[in-house]
């Protein structure tokens, strides 16, 4: 609906197999970042330059905001938070490419990232506790402790609902408001709202990954 | 058929409800924002930070009614009904 012509569609057509946009697009990125990640880790220098200068700044980046946001605990949990980022704004930037599809604005994609934060937040809480993390949804009167055990259980359950909603709203709106320009205007109009588009894209990016920290912080700190 | 044309004018009205309680709440984080950086400048970086968590928090009500919005015009759950209904 939202794009006349896919690239990976249309080789997907040519091929017969039955795959949804979005499944074809994320592997495109999946791609992209394990290749790109590959290749740049094999010729690594002392003294970094080109390619590898910007990988560093960006891993470096993202370890800096970690420990600022999680503590330095927070270090174990780098591949899976820098996987997030690197993910998510890797396939909402790809948007930005005619004939691209970004995977993020599908409710899918988005689905499965917020369920794996949701699994791992409640993972690393039980590793971490053990059996009293369940005084993290005790409050602190033992008295009320029915009573706020279904609310906090209902709050749980909205992270993920709140974090996949996010995202795909931003990025399918965006794709929408970029369709509706471009049926207008055809000419330079898009451009104001692909310039919106990157601002966005690294913004939830963003969002997204400092959410995850901050869920996944809360099941490491001790209960109050 | 004015069960489609309701619809698209409660999504329609949706959005606007949605949105008007979005703006002025990112107006109100905004403004509280800009006041403490320029108070104190140096506590910008920790002021963009929390803003932007902020803003994310409140545009996802807006964006909730987007894709109920969305649900209504595009994924209506009533239409296969409605239409049958309208065919009797």
């Amino acid at each position: 609906m939202t794009h006349p012509f896919l690239f990976l569609q249309w080789v997907e057509e040519q091929l017969h197999t039955h795959l949804g946009e979005h499944v074809t697009y994320m592997w495109f990125v999946m791609l992209l970042l394990i290749g790109l990640a590959f290749v740049i880790s094999r010729g690594i220098k002392m003294v970094p330059s080109g390619w590898q200068n910007l990988m560093e700044s960006v891993v470096g980046g993202i370890e800096n905001l970690i420990v600022e946001t999680m503590g330095p605990k927070g270090r174990t949990y780098f591949p899976l938070i820098a996987t997030f980022a690197l993910f998510i704004l890797v396939s909402n930037l790809v948007a930005l490419i005619p004939g691209f599809y970004p995977p993020t604005a599908n409710l899918n994609t988005n689905a499965a990232l917020a369920l794996t934060v949701f699994a791992m937040t409640h993972i690393i809480g039980v590793k971490e506790h053990g059996i009293s993390y369940l005084k993290h949804f005790m409050g602190p009167i033992l008295a009320l402790a029915p009573l706020i055990f279904i609310i906090e259980i209902i709050g749980h359950l909205a992270r993920p609902l709140s974090l996949s909603l996010r995202l795909f709203g931003n990025m399918y709106g965006h794709e929408i408001v970029l369709m509706i320009f471009f049926a207008l205007v055809p000419l330079f109009l898009p451009i104001p709202m692909m310039m919106m588009g990157i601002l966005v894209a690294f913004i939830q990016a963003f969002v997204f990954t400092l959410l995850a920290m901050i869920y996944i912080a809360g099941a490491l700190e001790e209960a109050h | 058929m004015t069960f489609f044309a309701w619809c698209m004018i409660a999504a329609g009205f949706g959005m606007a409800i949605g949105s008007f309680g979005t703006g002025l709440g990112q107006g109100l984080a905004i403004k509280s924002a800009v006041e403490g950086v320029a108070r104190n400048p140096s506590a910008s970086g920790k002021i963009l930070t929390t803003m932007m968590i902020g803003l994310a928090m409140i545009e996802s009500l807006a964006i909730y009614v987007f894709v109920v919005a969305m649900i209504i015009l595009f994924a209506n759950p009533f239409t296969a009904q409605v239409m049958e209904l309208a065919g009797k």
